[in-house]
């Protein structure tokens, strides 16, 4: 019977105690911010800080996103040495981050990036409550007007992975290509159309087999889904995931061959590994930072949903190197398709674009913006499966 | 594609096995351990890295099943030490190991191992039907075939049997024969983590062959969820995780090729199936509970 009261009691106090931290972090976060309001409004923003900070959603080092932008960071720490860089993981996509991003001002940052799709609505409200701090958000957009502290900006992913399609599309034996992938967001639909687009464009009769996981990271699922492609007679897999190396394994040991994605992972498919898609943020980030430094942020066109492609200028999305098994001749056919891609009139989505159901997309001689690519909601024909729907 | 589904089903459904049948004697020994999906996870780390710096699975295996043991040993003696709630304590045990491995594991979240192969049984892995399902899998799914058996004879054959379920039952009786019910009951807690830790094992080292933080998503509780499930009954264990098994085998199944179908639907459906299971089994067997855990919903301590 003690046992039990000394326990609820104990419980209470907690109770007590942990509220009680709850209102004082929740004035002290109040206080600040009406303090950091309140600057400076002659200065443009972003400039006259002594910090930079970064959060992002995962660990450091996972093989992927997270690891990627976090190399990015470091990049900018290099690059400019007076300013510190924070850096914060595991930053969950909700209030969490709203509170990490303050304490970073506190710091003395005065630029913020905010490294996780998930991340905007948190870094809009740090933007509307710090008028002199420039936020930078990773791979959303923002629709309407754009703060004038505040900006998006990605690569066009599916562009590397479009040229990797064509490696694939030229490999296969079984004209079965398989694409392991997380959820049905836009940037994911985009890569497994740019991927089948790409393929087609050398084998028609090519066609990307898809199997979903909805999770990021659970390698048994996985496992499975991997293992359900390749007894369907799939010889190339490829993937959208955050964690990649199970994938990778089980398509390797059943000698299939793999199409990489966020990082170069050939030491984990020495004979199958074809190609791959892998980040490279430091000189976007640098040029970024030099630009707020400069008192320029505002009106420029990071001030916006800023979208760099081969096109525009140099894409932070590159194709990784090429495994063993990849011919002169396949290497030939990516440097043409890359030209035609990087020209003023080309797209790995220049009409026509058809979806699976048969409807024109893009008509023919059109190209399509990054904006119009980044809202796709369709696969393209020649994919097999269906995108989830309740 | 029903063979490619059960297949999946017995492949997926191993670790969860082998979680099970080590619940099953823990919970006979009057322990629920929530801390299982903890050392899953532990074990599933230990075995990486062990295996990672041997270059053998095996003695990753074996590095599983001790650090899955030692983290139940953890929830041992706490409830059976220091009389705390079972319940409260199997959930610090969890969210002790996903921090311990979250820490130690960073190191191991892309190292490359060579992982256990597939070994298919000469003669009945060329069975159709039977064989792949079966006979084409890896050492630890052949293990627990072998496994699941055993642990009924242990408990329901054997001497030692008696006195686990003694202990779960009527701890006083077994002190009446000179016994110590606590004692069986350490062992049992303990012989749960340690077959915890060999389905961790299974899932890093030959399913998913890769590290991951959290990698074990659930399937701990899972675990715990079919041994009530099967009624405390090692051997309907075995029927409720290739259930599970296959149900998460089946939506990849069917999207591979290119059959549509209601994703969320599929994705809830392990769930589904094991709570409408339970429900509509839990009910007319709950008399099968051994006493002892009645006392968990009790806040009584175990004694």
């Amino acid at each position: 019977m003690s046992i039990r009261r000394l326990s609820r009691r104990s419980v209470l106090a907690a109770t007590a105690a942990s509220t009680l931290a709850a209102v004082l972090l929740a004035g002290c976060a109040t206080n600040t911010t009406t303090a950091a309001s309140t600057g400076d409004a002659a200065e443009a923003p972003g400039t006259g800080g002594t910090a930079i900070g970064f959060i992002f959603v995962g660990p450091k080092d996972d093989y992927g996103y997270n690891q990627a932008a976090y190399a990015g960071s470091q990049a900018v720490a290099a690059a400019y040495p007076d300013l510190e860089v924070l850096t914060a993981e595991n930053v969950p996509e909700d209030d969490n981050a709203t509170r990490v991003m303050e304490s970073m001002i506190r710091k003395g940052a005065k630029i913020i990036f905010a490294t996780s799709y998930g991340h905007k609505d948190p870094a809009l409200k740090v933007a509307a409550a710090n008028p002199d701090v420039v936020v930078l958000q990773q791979g959303n957009l923002v629709d309407g007007d754009v703060p004038p502290n505040f900006g998006t900006y990605f690569g066009t992913v599916y562009e590397p992975v479009y040229l990797a399609g064509i490696v694939a599309g030229k490999t296969t034996k079984t004209n079965k290509l398989g694409y392991v992938y997380a959820f049905p967001i836009s940037q994911t639909l985009d890569n497994i159309n740019a991927f089948q687009l790409g393929a087609a464009s050398v084998n028609p009769d090519a066609k990307t087999y898809v199997v979903n996981t909805s999770s990021w990271c659970d390698p048994a699922k996985q496992a499975e889904a991997t293992s359900s492609l390749l007894s369907q007679g799939v010889d190339v897999i490829s993937q959208h995931q955050d964690c990649t190396a199970t994938i990778i394994r089980t398509t390797e040991a059943a000698g299939a061959y793999t199409v990489g994605y966020h990082a170069d992972a050939s030491e984990l498919a020495p004979t199958g590994w074809l190609t791959g898609s892998e980040w490279d943020w430091g000189p976007l980030y640098t040029k970024m930072v030099r630009t707020v430094l400069d008192g320029e942020f505002t009106g420029s066109e990071y001030n916006a949903n800023f979208r760099v492609g081969l096109k525009t200028g140099d894409n932070p999305f590159v194709q990784s190197a090429y495994g063993p098994a990849v011919d002169e001749e396949t290497k030939d056919l990516v440097e043409q398709a890359k030209a035609k891609i990087s020209a003023e009139d080309g797209s790995p989505f220049a009409g026509p674009v058809v979806d699976q159901a048969g409807t024109v997309r893009v008509p023919a001689d059109t190209i399509p913006d990054y904006q119009t690519i980044e809202s796709i909601d369709y696969f393209v024909d020649g994919v097999v499966g269906q995108i989830p729907s309740s | 594609m029903i063979v490619d589904v059960l297949t999946g089903g017995v492949r997926g459904g191993t670790a969860i096995l082998y979680a099970a049948l080590g619940e099953t004697i823990a919970e006979r020994a009057g322990v629920i351990n929530l801390g299982t999906e903890g050392s899953m996870l532990t074990g599933a780390l230990a075995a990486y890295a062990v295996t990672a710096e041997t270059g053998s699975p095996w003695a990753g295996v074996v590095a599983g099943a001790a650090a899955g043991g030692l983290l139940a040993l953890v929830h041992a003696v706490m409830v059976l030490g220091r009389a705390a709630n079972q319940l409260a304590t199997g959930l610090v045990v969890l969210f002790l190991g996903l921090g311990l491995t979250s820490m130690f594991g960073a190191a191991y979240v892309g190292r490359a191992i060579s992982p256990f192969q597939p070994y298919p049984v000469p003669l009945l892995a060329d069975i159709p039907w039977l064989g792949p399902i079966f006979f084409q899998h890896d050492p630890l799914v052949y293990g627990s075939y072998l496994l699941a058996p055993a642990i009924w004879w242990l408990l329901y054959r054997s001497r030692v049997g008696l006195t686990i379920r003694g202990a779960g039952e009527r701890g006083e009786v077994l002190t009446a024969y000179g016994h110590s019910p606590q004692l069986v009951r350490y062992l049992a807690v303990v012989t749960g983590g340690l077959l915890a830790g060999v389905g961790g094992a299974h899932l890093s080292t030959a399913y998913a062959n890769a590290w991951f933080e959290g990698m074990t998503a659930g399937r701990g509780f899972i675990a715990v969820a079919l041994v009530i499930f099967a009624a405390w009954h090692p051997l309907r264990a075995v029927g409720g995780a290739y259930l599970f098994g296959a149900a998460l085998a089946l939506s990849p199944a069917l999207q591979a090729r290119g059959l549509g179908f209601n994703q969320f639907a599929l994705d809830a459906l392990p769930y589904l199936v094991t709570i409408a299971a339970l429900v509509l089994l839990g009910r007319r067997r709950s008399n099968a509970a051994p006493e002892g855990l009645s006392r968990v919903f009790e806040l009584t301590p175990a004694k």
